[in-house]
Parts: structure tokens; sequence; C-alpha cells
């Protein structure tokens, strides 16, 4: 499928505030957080899911984006540093430019941080979604650079992480340099005698 | 081990250390300084024909100093690779020649007394950090007396008195009288579990160690006694607690309580342990011949240059944070880096064994698809706006900025060499370079929407990805609660923080902004963070000339293992923002007016 690239399009924002269960929605009203977001300006639809990033909440994205013609989206949710990704592969299934994505946090940095203040968590997450409206609705496509990748691996430390991670690396096929500090590998493994639970050498 | 030394894919580089990195995933350049060892690697037979001649002894540092070895040595006989090295500063035979008696001996003519570090680069996509630990040094804690009484060692030094390569040949003998012991103490937890002195973690394997040791020595000398000393027994691993009955099967007897105190007799030597027992109660005294310390880990006392080098992030306990406690627990959160063994938490050999084998999965699952794609957040030039006057040159921490100042022509980016840090695109005086997916006007379209109503009431805060964002995740993972008067505004960098951006929040009303970012050595981008600093504290001085307080405008280094700070940073920037006057907003308003009049500009 093409990827649609923005353009003088008229602005279509579909916002889907997620509940994560009742780890969202057990202390912000999710349904005012939803109806909020429905005022704000270039919004097309609003979705009030119980998990946007389980299967269904990911399917339910990737048909509105199709039957609702959109062009940016906001996924009111967790951490972006969580389910960013998530999120970017979504639109890029549904056609769109995985950089049209814009994500409010409603878990970490709300509903789990003011438990005992509901109507104020509510609040706050009515400004969260509202920002980053602001901020998809000026969010551009981005081409993500290609660049080729060294098939060779660098090991710092020679211990038994180290040899493990050495070997299994040049195994694969891979060219492995294992810098170790001391004169010989081993590291603090080498002076032990014999180690559990198998009770043999250790070297 | 030996399979290392002799697999045709597997460069090794013993003596060495990593001097510079520089590039990023898929591509990193490093910069190994091949140490001076003195001996040629190739040639040496380790035929230790240098070592009988050599006149110089020094403490074995592999036996703990429990032996002596000469100045030009194998570390172990088994050591990879299999050569000598000459320990320079305790050699007598350098510059000018006083001794020379290794050189004489050496057939194979591999001693130089000449030789140099050397620097190599080497080329590489991925990176593995596997530096691992080191043992908890249990002078400090006066009260049990380590090297005040010989007859306490601790856990590593008994790992040689019992080995049978080591320097007793594997004889349990205590130190003072060179006689096997009839009873012996372990004192678990030595530096673990305690905050206040030594450290608040558990180092995971010491349990099972001594479990492991007492069965030794009831396997060699079924007559010893032995006491351990324990405040729990985590035997929690597969095979573990049948490792455990074992032991006490065997005779070991585990009595819950630490020893408060060691006393040595003067005469004996033999040692006085006084334990208050908390499952019966009471101050009991063991008298022991022997004890052992069972030490925990520490980070790797040079884990501050990896850190630097490779720009990652430790956590509170100074093993190196992963990307994600459950999800990523091997990488790193910067992409192409991954984490194995002790250098992320304490732990066992099965388990290091296991974690390399997944870091190995992770990087393998990178490099296997022959490239990588970088995410679109470097920075781009606005030609028409450049007046090539080369800041953007300076401050760039990669130098992937090109301006040629003389001919005036526009400032030129190296996309691949750009890490998107952004603090060009906030130093330019000219607005030439913005970022793409994090431009100037997103940030001032999140500005505005956030202070549209009742600016009054909130708390602008901007975040870096890397440490203040995830601290602040952190505090919603552990449910640190906080004012919800705070609202964060995610940047790749502080450094990407524009002057422009705070002038244009206090004139759109906030009463308090707070600019959070990555402590100087945890800077995700070299030393951008220096550049949030300085413009930071510029800010203050122009905030005052216009009478507007500078306190409004905070500053706070929070790393991403600082929930608990980003929590109280919170509090403390509400208390702040109650104190900041409704006529104080307005006048600033009014001050800052010209802030929020469009510029023609557009990012």
């Amino acid at each position: 499928m093409a990827t649609r690239e923005e353009g003088d399009e008229k602005l279509r924002v579909g916002v889907f505030v997620c509940q994560c269960g009742l780890n969202i929605a057990g202390t912000v009203d999710c349904e005012a957080v939803a109806e909020f977001a429905e005022t704000l300006d270039d919004v097309a639809v609003v979705f009030n899911n119980r998990y946007t990033c389980s299967e269904p909440g990911q399917l339910e994205v990737k048909k509105a984006i199709q039957e609702h013609d959109l062009n940016r989206v906001v996924v009111a949710s967790c951490s972006p540093l969580m389910h960013e990704p998530t999120f970017r592969a979504v639109l890029a299934e549904a056609g769109l430019n995985p950089y049209l994505l814009e994500m409010a946090n409603l878990r970490e940095h709300c509903s789990w941080v003011h438990m005992g203040e509901p109507d104020k968590a509510t609040d706050k997450a009515k400004d969260l979604v509202k920002m980053a409206v602001a901020r998809a609705r000026r969010l551009r496509a981005q081409k993500e650079m290609v660049v080729p990748i060294r098939q060779k691996a660098l090991v710092i430390g020679g211990g038994v992480a180290g040899i493990q991670a050495s070997l299994d690396l040049a195994d694969a096929g891979y060219q492995v340099y294992l810098v170790e500090k001391e004169p010989s590998i081993g590291g603090i493994m080498a002076q032990i005698d014999k180690t559990y639970p198998t009770m043999d050498c250790s070297i | 081990m030996a399979d290392v030394g002799r697999h045709p894919r597997i460069e090794l580089l013993a003596y060495s250390e990593v001097d510079n990195v520089t590039g990023y995933v898929g591509n990193f350049t490093v910069t190994v300084r091949k140490k001076a060892r003195y001996v040629d690697v190739a040639e040496c037979t380790a035929c230790g024909d240098c070592e009988d001649v050599c006149p110089v002894t020094a403490p074995d540092e592999f036996e703990i100093g429990l032996a002596t070895r000469k100045a030009i040595y194998q570390p172990f006989p088994q050591a990879v690779p299999s050569a000598y090295v000459l320990n320079i500063d305790e050699c007598l035979g350098n510059n000018p020649i006083a001794c020379g008696k290794c050189l004489e001996a050496c057939d194979k003519d591999c001693i130089d007394y000449d030789d140099e570090d050397e620097l190599v680069d080497i080329e590489v996509g991925t990176i593995l950090v596997c530096v691992g630990m080191d043992v908890y040094d249990p002078t400090t804690l006066d009260e049990f007396g380590y090297t005040r009484y010989e007859n306490v060692i601790t856990s590593l030094e008994f790992e040689r008195l019992i080995n049978s390569g080591g320097p007793t040949r594997g004889h349990l003998i205590r130190m003072t009288d060179r006689e096997q012991p009839r009873t012996v103490a372990f004192i678990q937890c030595v530096g673990s579990r305690d905050a206040s002195r030594g450290n608040p973690y558990c180092s995971n394997f010491c349990c099972m160690n001594t479990v492991k040791d007492c069965l030794l020595i009831k396997d060699h000398y079924p007559d010893v006694d032995i006491k351990v000393f324990y405040m729990d027994i985590r035997a929690f691993g597969k095979g573990f607690e049948d490792l455990f009955q074992r032991s006490k099967e065997a005779g070991t007897v585990y009595i819950r309580g630490i020893p408060g105190e060691i006393e040595e007799d003067p005469e004996t030597k033999s040692l006085r342990l006084y334990v208050e027992t908390t499952t019966e109660g009471g101050v009991n005294c063991h008298e022991v011949d022997m004890a052992v310390l069972s030490v925990g880990a520490v980070p790797k006392r040079d884990s501050d240059m990896i850190q630097r080098l490779l720009t990652l992030q430790r956590s509170q306990d100074g093993f190196f944070l992963e990307a994600h406690p459950k999800l990523k627990p091997v990488d790193a959160a910067t992409q192409g880096i991954f984490f194995a063994g002790c250098a992320e938490s304490p732990k066992d050999i099965k388990d290091s064994v296991t974690q390399a084998s997944a870091a190995v999965g992770r990087a393998n699952r990178l490099m296997m698809q022959g490239e990588v794609k970088v995410e679109a957040i470097t920075s781009t030039v606005i030609p028409d706006l450049c007046k090539s006057c080369g800041i953007c040159v300076k401050v760039c921490p990669y130098n992937a900025i090109s301006c040629d100042t003389k001919a005036k022509t526009p400032a030129v980016v190296v996309e691949a060499a750009c890490a998107g840090c952004g603090a060009c695109s906030a130093e330019c005086p000219f607005g030439a370079i913005t970022m793409k997916h994090f431009t100037d006007s997103q940030i001032d379209a999140q500005i505005d929407a956030m202070l549209s109503d009742n600016p009054q009431d909130k708390v602008l805060a901007f975040a870096c990805n890397w440490c203040s964002y995830s601290g602040a995740d952190l505090a919603g993972t552990n449910r640190f609660q906080y004012p919800a008067n705070v609202r964060l505004i995610r940047t790749m960098c502080s450094g990407r923080v524009d002057k422009r951006f705070v002038l244009r929040a206090f004139a759109m009303g906030a009463p308090i902004v707070l600019v959070s970012g990555c402590h100087f050595a945890d800077c995700h981008y070299i030393n951008a963070v220096h550049w949030t600093q300085r413009r930071v504290e510029k800010l203050w001085d122009e905030l005052e000339k216009k009478g507007i307080r500078p306190e409004r405008l905070q500053l706070e280094w929070i790393s991403a293992a600082e929930g608990q700070k980003f929590a109280t940073v919170m509090r403390a920037v509400e208390e702040l923002r109650q104190k900041v006057t409704r006529d104080e907003i307005e006048h600033t308003r009014k001050v800052l007016a010209d802030v929020l009049e469009p510029t023609g500009v557009v990012a």
C-alpha cells in the first residue's frame, strides 16, 4: 500500500482514549476525556478503548484510520517509551506515515501518580490530550534513513558473560572483538573453585 | 575459556581497554588501547623460563595476595591467551637495563622492554557490555575485624584456599598457624542488604555460594564444624533448595543472626563471635577457628568510564540501567548496546550465561537484518534564514554540522552523524535550524494548548526523553504520588529547550517553568546538557532584568532511575507555583507580550 503523505488535505485527527483496564480508568474518567477530545479542533473521531494496545484495540485503530480517512492519530494511553513503536507500526500497516502519531501519557504521568485525586487527574488527562492533538495537527510525515549495519560485534569484558556472549556471537557467524582489561580472560569466575549448582569446576 | 582463544571469528584483545567510541547503531567506531605487555603474545609459549630467572617477587593478584608471583608472570595456569606479561613498574630491567635476566632466558626472543601502548580502531555494529563486578571490601566494617584478625577472610579468599590449584593446593588452613581449622563460621550479607553501611541490595549469589562452600568443606573434611550466620537464606533457583538441604544433612548448622562483634583470642588466635540469635532471642558467643565473610557484589570500579564512553545510564545501586526492567532487560537505552552479566546487576554464573545468550539474541536480531532504520529526528537547516555564523558547529556534540563562515554559505547537517539532540536548533540565534519531528511549531502548539486556560494553576515541565521523562515514567510504575498540576513536554534532550519556548510559556501565563534533563555524566548526547545549563543561567539573568523572578524558571537534573526524585521535584515546584501571584503573572504577560507576536518563521 502506498504511504500517504501529508499535503493540503484537511486535517482529520483520530483520538483513542485507552482505559488500560482500570490502570487509567480506575482514576481518570476516560469517558469525560473522550467527550472533551471531541470538542478539539480537527478531531474527526474519538474512541474509548479498554486496551488500545491489544489485538482488537490495534485493529480498531487500523479500521478507524481507513473508515474515517484519518491523517493524524493520537493515542492517549501509556508512555510512548513503552508503546510508541507498537502504534507506529499500526499506522504503517494502515497506510499512514508512522510519524503522524502522537501519544498522551495518561498512565505513568497521570492515573498512576494522582490516584487520590480523580477530578484533578481527569482535568490533567484532558490537558494532555489537548496538547497531544495540538502537536498532532502539526506533525509531518518523515522518512527514516536506512543505514547498513556492520556484521561485527564488540564485547567489553571477558568474564563468564563476555565469554558466553563472544562464543554465541561467533558461532552465529559474526566477527567478534573481545576486549579484556586484564592480561587474561576469565574474570572472577576463573578464581572460583567449584561452582553451584553442578559442583564442578568453573574454567 | 580456551574456546575463545581458538575461535576463528573471535579476535581477543586481552590487556586492552576501550579508549573512545563514536558513531551510532550499526556503525560504531571503537578505539581500543592495547596496553604494552612487553611480551609478544603470538610468540610466547608460556614455557616459564623467564619467570624462573626473574628476581622480583610481588603479591599475586589472582591469588588475592595469598601467594607471590614474579614481575614477569602468567596470571594463572589456564590463562587465555596463554602468554606471559611483564609488570614494568616492578621490573628492574627497564631503562637502563639493570637486570635483563628474562631477556637472556627467553629462547623465543619475545620480550621487548621498549613495547608501547598501541591504539587500534575497530568498526562494529553492536556492543555488548559485560564488564562484570567487583567484590565488596569489608575492611570498613570494623566489627568483623577483617585485616585486623588474620583468621577472618573473605569468601573469595576462601575460594583460593579450597582450590586445588590455589596457594595451599586445596588444603584448608587458617592463616595464623597454617593448621586445619576445626570450626569455621560463615557470615552472610557482608556489604549487602544494609543501606547505612554497605549496599541496600541483595547480592544474589552469596547464599548459594556459602551453601556450596559448606558442602565442599564437608566433602574434604567431614569433621569440621560449620556454622552459617544469616539473615535469610535465599535458595530460590532451580536445584538450589536441594543443595541447601544437602548442606544441612551434611551437618552445617544455620543460625539466624549476624554477629555484632568478632573478638580474637590473643593466644590461640581463635575468634569469638557475639550474635543475637533472632529465632531464639538472646546474645550467644560462638568460638570458631576461622571466619569467612560472605562478601557481596559492587559495581565495577571503572563503570564511570564505560558509562561516559557509551552514554549509558546506571540505576541507583550503581549497576547499568536496562531500557525496561521487564520488557527490555538486556537492552541499553542507546540502540545497539546490550548488557550481560553482573554489569547489569549481581547474578550467578547460570544467570550470567543466560543473560549473555539473551543479549546475543537481541544483537543478532539487529545485525541479521543487514540494515537499520534511524529515527527521523535529526536537525535541518533552513538555508534562507542561516547567516553562516557557525554557532551550531560549536554546539554540536557530534561534529555533525559544517559551515564555511568565510564563504557565508549556509550550514550543512550530516544526517547520518546527527543524533537529534536539538542543541543546535535551540542555540541558533536566527531560528534557522529546526528538528524533524520535534519542530518549534509543534512545541509552541503544546505550550499554547496547555496554557490557553487557567495557566496560573499549572506547572510546565520540559523533560528529556532519556532521563527525566523516563524518571517520570518510573515514578508512575512505582506509584510515587505528586500534585496533579504539572504537565510534561517531551524533547529528546533538555538541550533542545529553546529560550523562546520558556519565554513563550511565561508570556502565556505560566507561573512556573521547569527544565529537566540528565545529570552531566548521564547526558545521552555527550555534553549537550552543558548548553542547557548555560542557556538557563543566561535566562535567569534576562528574566531578572525584565523584573521577572528567576525562581520561576527551575532547572533540575533527574535521571531515569530517579522516580522518587522526580516526585519530590514535582512537589517542590508545586509549592513554588503557589507563591506566584496573579499580579506577577499579569506583569510577566505584559512584559513578554511581544514574544507571542508571529515572527513569520514557519518551522
